[in-house]
Parts: structure tokens; sequence; C-alpha cells
């Protein structure tokens, strides 16, 4: 009997498959046709500026918005009409936290872990599990309001982690948290990660999307710009390295101008110029050569910010 | 398209089958354990408001009531059986008037843990359905110690007039579930539930037939108590108390009213909470 | 940004400040941002606030008033239901309108948008700060008061001349009850203890022979109502409201005015604890 159904275990076929997804508010479109695949056990992250369409993409993944028009298919399934089958795979850690702030630390694992039918005893072992894996331990008594920001948002993972997903959803993991916080959540992310769980992320963060993401698609106002590894869209987008160049906020623009034959590429952002090129230091003694002064210099690796700027001309955090 | 037409795989439907068949119920222990939280204010307020009313207005007013008109004066019995299943009601009002207003505002707005729990496979109409379930418990417990109480006072015959406290949840639900539905659709309160208890609830327990008869009322302020859950429900528990004489079909106008009105107001706001929740 | 260290208050510690300038006769600035922001937030609500006596005037005084009939008063007058209890919910809208603002509103301002800490780290004292939030409280209790004090008038429940002194009374009441309850709410810490003045206003509303006389009680309980501060405001506003005075009413006045001094005292120094020191 089992032949009647699709089983969703056929080796790596696609979990996610997003074709033409569309999704409108009224006159507004919020995501305007993207399509895109995630594999098992694939690291996928969608990077893109405030506003870019990326959480509206994250709400129809996790089966609490329904598309427009287009295909979807979360684990082979359509979320308009599995969305309780689909949602029970899922592990959900939303942008702002939402955990029950009348409930101690431990409370919010046990209440979260019976909304996918577990039994009280499985609830309560796993919650300790993820106490640990979490790093929360000495807190399971705490109040919520009494967590650190960094301290939250792990728990909100713990929480999202408490069925067991296939795939976890992390919307702006780590926004709003300071270095060090975010620094320990990409660890436990990077463990999860090594387990095989299939990551879906959004950021706004390219030093995020390049730590955790094996795979990420571009996202600028609904639509997707690019798509690739890290490492392959920034060579194919950039140069290796990037020339900094401050000039001083009045005379960029000019130096800019003047600049132009420089490297690969340049961009004059308003604070500072950047000459694209494959040998940073060999460039910058070139244009001292010439006679150039700025009042500093920088010699760095190309990053995701400069693909983004290449792609839209735009700034990823503005 | 073979796939758009794919069903779920056996283990996964099972995986899925308990939270769509019990989903309510978790809802519910949520609230249940969030309540103990405030137990020794849902405790105080259990035992101290019975306490509280069927003695000041019970005993106290009765005095001036009985001096006036004679002990069995006002609808045939005593002014504190007449008043004790009013106070009943209305404080199954209250309890519910606590429970559907801010809490429905946390969960969405202020600490949205409805938004929390939508990304389970438990549904926003499961989630109105688990509230509705954790507040018929704390209005059928408090309503029953507000019943022993009133036992207590020889406020109310034993036996078949337990049924008042059904009669009570019923009443709150009525008030309660309207509410509910109002407050799922409030994005913001710069005062809205404010003016919801100051203009609605406190009218409907003044004006409802609680106090006195409703038709010692001017008769352009009888219409109130006809609006009222608390009226229809206070008489309803008069019936089963003391025997009040009410004709069938006022009966019947009684029951249905609050039953209308508390499935009115339970299947609208599930229907917000879905348009909310799963934009 | 580790949120406490940034939000950390910038405070003088100056030998001055220890030394206690604690008022720089400056409340009026603390009235008028609380007037601005009641006037750009919950006007309405603090507008309405007028209406819950009169809702219950009309129920109880009207409805009830046809099963009671006439009461006896403090001189064995027989006055109408409605004249009896009219200046007890005149004395609770008084009490009301004045706990609320010196209580929840404060508790807010106290414990989650640190306006103090804003308003102490000026050249404001803790005094300037706790007769202007009285003060507000008061406005509002006495806004309550007077309005209401109208509608008794209009419905003839003002049963003497002395009605008028009423006026001062009602004041009185509300200053009383603003400054104690600005006392106790700086010791408050949670929400739950916030719930225990609910736990004590209400039964006081109803128990202080604001429905039916004293004498229902037996005499021992009557000692414990008559030492509740809603009594002695009943009382006194009765009083002249119904024209039955005596010298004995002073006593309530130096109960209030106690009281009043009672609440000042524990407000400044309470302020001056949490943020001074």
């Amino acid at each position: 009997m089992s032949f009647a159904w699709v089983t969703l275990d056929t080796v790596s076929s696609p979990v996610i498959v997003a074709s033409d997804l569309v999704k409108r508010y009224g006159e507004v479109v919020a995501v305007g046709g993207v399509s895109f695949e995630v594999a098992p056990g694939e690291s996928f992250g969608l990077l893109g500026p405030n506003g870019a369409g990326k959480s509206t993409t994250m709400r129809m993944i996790g089966a609490v918005s329904t598309r427009t028009s287009g295909r979807l298919e979360i684990l082979g399934l359509d979320p308009d009409r599995y969305g309780p089958e689909i949602r029970s795979q899922l592990g959900v850690v939303p942008q702002s936290d939402n955990l029950d702030e009348e409930l101690r630390v431990r409370e919010n694992l046990l209440v979260y872990g019976r909304y996918f039918g577990m039994t009280r005893a499985h609830v309560s072992g796993r919650a300790d599990e993820l106490l640990a894996f979490a790093q929360l331990q000495d807190k399971a008594k705490a109040k919520v309001t009494d967590l650190s920001g960094g301290m939250k948002r792990r728990l909100t993972i713990a929480r999202g982690l408490m069925n067991d997903p296939r795939i976890l959803l992390l919307d702006e993991p780590t926004t709003g948290l300071d270095p060090q916080a975010r620094h320990i959540l990409w660890d436990r992310l990077f463990r999860l990660k090594e387990q095989g769980t299939t990551l879906v992320l959004t950021t706004h963060y390219m030093d995020e999307a390049e730590q955790l993401c094996d795979r990420l698609v571009v996202v600028d106002k609904g639509a997707i710009m690019a798509e690739g590894s890290p490492s392959s869209l920034i060579r194919r987008y950039s140069s290796r390295e990037v020339l900094e160049l401050r000039f001083g906020a009045d005379r960029n623009a000019e130096m800019a101008d003047r600049l132009r034959d420089a490297g690969d590429r340049v961009e004059a952002l308003p604070d500072r110029v950047l000459v694209y090129t494959a040998d940073g230091e060999g460039e910058l003694a070139r244009l001292t050569d010439a006679g150039m002064r700025p009042i500093t210099s920088l010699v760095r690796r190309s990053s995701l910010e400069d693909v983004f700027l290449r792609l839209t001309g735009r700034s990823l955090i503005e | 398209m073979t796939a758009l037409d794919a069903a779920p795989g056996e283990q996964l439907r099972r995986v899925a089958a308990r939270p769509r068949r019990f989903g309510a119920w978790y809802v519910a222990e949520h609230r249940l354990r969030v309540m103990r939280s405030y137990v020794s204010t849902v405790l105080i307020g259990a035992v101290g408001t019975p306490l509280l009313y069927l003695f000041a207005m019970g005993v106290g007013l009765g005095a001036l009531v009985s001096a006036n008109l004679g002990p069995h004066a006002v609808d045939g019995v005593s002014y504190l059986r007449f008043v004790a299943p009013a106070l009943l009601c209305t404080a199954a009002v209250t309890v519910a008037s606590e429970e559907f207003t801010y809490p429905v505002m946390l969960g969405f707005k202020w600490n949205p843990t409805f938004v929390g729990i939508s990304s389970s496979p438990v549904s926003p109409g499961q989630i109105i359905d688990g509230m509705v379930i954790a507040v018929v418990i704390r209005l059928v417990a408090t309503s029953a110690v507000y019943w022993l109480f009133m036992l207590l006072f020889g406020a109310t015959p034993s036996g078949a007039a337990a049924l008042s406290v059904l009669i009570a949840t019923l009443v709150g639900l009525a008030f309660g579930a309207p509410v509910m539905a109002y407050v799922a659709t409030l994005t913001s309160d710069s005062g809205q539930i404010a003016m919801l208890m100051r203009f609605v609830l406190l009218p409907l327990t003044l004006f409802s037939g609680t106090f006195f008869p409703l038709t010692l009322m001017p008769v352009y302020l009888q219409w109130i108590g006809w609006l009222s859950p608390i009226w229809h429900g206070t008489q309803l528990a008069r019936i089963v108390s003391y025997g009040a004489r009410e004709p069938a079909w006022l009966i019947a106008v009684h029951v249905l009213y609050l039953l209308a009105l508390f499935v009115s107001g339970w299947l609208l706001a599930r229907r917000i909470a879905k348009g909310r929740l799963y934009s | 940004m580790s949120g406490l260290d940034g939000e950390a208050p910038l405070r003088p510690r100056t030998s001055r400040r220890a030394a206690g300038s604690l008022y720089a006769g400056n409340a009026r600035s603390v009235v008028y941002r609380g007037w601005l922001a009641t006037k750009s937030t919950n006007w309405l609500v603090v507008v309405s606030g007028v209406f819950e006596p009169v809702f219950y005037l009309l129920s109880l005084g009207v409805g009830l008033g046809g099963l009671v009939g006439q009461v006896t008063a403090g001189d064995g007058q027989r006055i109408p239901y409605a004249a009896f209890i009219a200046p007890a919910l005149l004395a609770t809208a008084a009490m009301n309108g004045a706990v609320y603002d010196s209580t929840w509103n404060v508790f807010f301002k106290i414990r989650f948008a640190r306006l103090y800490e804003g308003m102490l780290a000026t050249s404001l004292g803790p005094v300037d700060v706790a007769v202007g939030e009285i003060s507000l409280a008061l406005l509002r209790g006495a806004g309550y008061a007077i309005a209401f004090m109208i509608v008794m008038q209009l419905v003839g429940l003002n049963l003497s001349w002395w009605a008028l002194l009423g006026l001062p009374a009602v004041l009185l009441v509300a200053f009383a009850f603003a400054s104690l309850g600005m006392g106790i709410t700086s010791y408050m810490r949670s929400f739950q203890q916030m719930d225990i003045i609910n736990f004590v206003m209400l039964p006081m509303f109803l128990l202080s022979a604001t429905f039916y006389p004293l004498t229902v009680y037996p005499p021992p309980i009557q000692v414990v109502i008559q030492a509740l501060p809603l009594w002695q405001s009943v009382e006194l506003v009765r009083s002249l409201t119904t024209g039955s005075v005596s010298a004995g009413i002073l006593w309530h006045v130096l109960y209030l005015v106690a009281m009043a001094a009672l609440g000042m005292t524990v407000t400044t120094r309470r302020l001056r604890a949490l943020f001074l020191d």
C-alpha cells in the first residue's frame, strides 16, 4: 500500500523546492517570483537587505503564510494542504524572540515540545539535552526576561530543536547580538550542520553567510540576483582583494573620479572609495607612487558585501 | 507536477496526527501552566470575591432591604437568595473578562507566544480553542468555589441548584468569547480594553437585574438587561436556585441567547486568529 | 551594547546632592509633563472615568433605592437611599482617581519607563517629583469628584449648603490617598505585588459603609471599618452633603491630614533612597 504515497526518504531529492514563488499583500509584492531548491543536509542562505522579502519567503517555507502563486514543496508536500505535517518536521527560530515570558526557561521547552505531540516524559528528557546543547543548564529555572539577548536566542534555537526537526529555519539568527554572543551561536549552529540538520537561514550579515552557508541566494526587492557558494559568488562578482581608501568625506567622490582606472573596478561610497584588485598591496604602492595621499588605507579580502554592492549598487546595511 | 498531489507518508501522518487531534489541549495545558504563575491572585480572587460580595451585598444590603420590605420581599425570597445567583454570574464574567483580554493581547502582540505556537503543527483555531478550554476550567473551578460559599451563607439550597455553576460558566463564555474576538483584532491597546471594561462590563454588571429586579429599572434602561448575558444567565440561575418563575419561551430565549453569543464569538475569534497568524 | 550598561543613568554624585537639595521648587514641571503625557495618550480613558460613579448612582440609587426606601443618616434624619450612597460614591471617585494615578502610573514610571531617573538627573529633587506626581493624582481625583458633585446637584442629592464644603473635603481625600498611594507604590517590585492594591481597594469600597449604614455590622467589626481611610472619607463627605454636621467631623479631617503627611514623608524618603543614595 505504501506505493500509493510518494515517500519522503527518496535519496537526495530536495527537501525544499520553490519555483516562481510569489507573495503579494494587496498591491505590494513582497516576493516576486523566486525559484530555488534546498538539498537534504545542506546549509542554505538567503542574503539581502531589510525588506528584500527574506522573512516572507521564510514564513511561506514555514507553512504559516500562503503563497499567492507559484509552486512550493516542503519535504515533497504542499504547505497549503499539509501545514501540520510539514511544521511537525520544522524547527523555527523567528527574527524576534517570542519565548513565553510568563514561564521559566525550561518550561518554555516543555510546553513547546508538547505542541508536537511528544509525551511528557519524552519532552522532559529532550529539554534537558537541549539546555545542555544551548549551554543554559544553570539557567533552567531562570525567568526568560532575565536572560541576555544571546541566551534568549540560544533558548529559541533549543525550542526549535525540541521536535528533532529535519529542517531548521533561522530568520536573522544573530541580528542584535554582540560579537561574542554571535560566535557562541555560530558554533552551536555549526554543530547542527555537522550532525546533518538542514539549515535555511536569512541574514544581512555577509560574515554570517560566509561562516554558515554552503550555498546562498542574494535577494533584493523580492527577486534573486545571484546564486552560488559564498566563494564562487565572490569569485564571480568581485576581485580577490579590496583596497579601501579614505580621503575625508568631502574628497571621496572627487578622488574616486581620479582613481577611475585603478584596479579592476572602483566603487565610490560616501565614506570611502573601494578599489577592486587581485593585489591590494601592489595597487596601493602604485597609487602612492602616483602621488595619492589617502588619510587611511586598508587591504582586505573580498566579501559578500562586495558581491551585493556589485549586484545592486547598494550597500547591504544602510 | 506529480509532486503537488503528493500526500504525506504513513510515518509523517502519524507524527502530525496527535497535534492535529489534541493541539487545543496542549494550548490549554500551556495556559494552565501560565496561570500557575499568578495562582495566588486566582486563589485570593476565588475565595475573596464570594466572601466579600455575599457579605457586603447579600448580608449588609440585605439587612436594609429586609428592614424596609420584610424578609421575603424580593421575588418572593430574601434579598440574599435573590442577589446571590447574580453575584455568581457577575463573578464568572469578571474572570472571563480577565482571561479573554490581556492574555489574548499578550499572545498576539506584547509577548507573541501565539506566533511561536503557530510555527508548530498546532493551528490558530486550536490556539483559540485552547484558550477557551483553559478558561472553562478556571470558570468551573471558581464558580464551584463561589457556589460552596453561597451554600455556606445559606444563599442557595443544595442539589439541583448546583447547576448554577454550569450556568455561570456559560455566562462567562457568552461574555468572554465575543470580547476575545474583539481583542484579537487589536493591533495596539491605546485604552480600548479599559474602555470596554468601563462602558460594557460595568453597565452590564449594574443594569442587568443583578441587585434588583430588572423591572425596577426605568423602561428606557431595561434594554441593557435584554442585551446582557449577565441578565439572561442570572435569571436561569435564579430558576434553578430558588425556583423563580419564568415562562418557558423566555427560558428558551435565555439559553439560546447565551449559546449564540458564545458560539459566534468563538468562531469569529478562530477566524480572526487564522487571518492574523497565517497572513 | 549590552543593555544595562548602555542604559545606566548619568546621575551626579556630588556632595551637594548628597547633602540633600531635596526640593528645587519646580514641581510644576513634573505636573506639566504628566499633563502632556495624558493629553497625548490616554485622555479618553482618564476623562471617561467620570462615568463610573454615575453608573453606580443610576443603578443603585434608582433601582436599588426602590427596594431600600429611606435610610437613617448620622443625625437621625431619614434620607432617600440615593442621597445616602451619593456622597460615598463621591469620596470613592476621589479615592479611585487619586489611587490610580499614584499607584499604577507611578509603578510604571519607576520600574519600566525609568522616568524618575531622568528627572532626578536634572535640577529636580525628590520632593519636586513627589509633589508633582501627587498633584497630578490629586487633580484627577478632584476632577472626578467635581464632575460627580455637579451631577449630584443636578439630581438634587446635595441636601444642604454645607455641601459646598464637600469640595475642599474631597480634595483632602484625594490628597491623602494620592500621597499614601505613591508612598506604598515605591516599595512595590512586581505586578503581583501591585495586585495587592486591588485586593485592598475593592473590599474597602464595598465595606466602608458605602451602601449601608455602619450599624449593620456588629460592634467589633464597626471598629475595624472605622479605622479604614475610606470610611473616614465617606463619613466626612456624607456629613457635609447631607447637612448633618457636628464638630466630630474634625476627627475625620485630622485622620486624613495625618495620612497625607505620612504619605508625603514616606514618598520623599523612598524616592531619595531609590534614586539618589
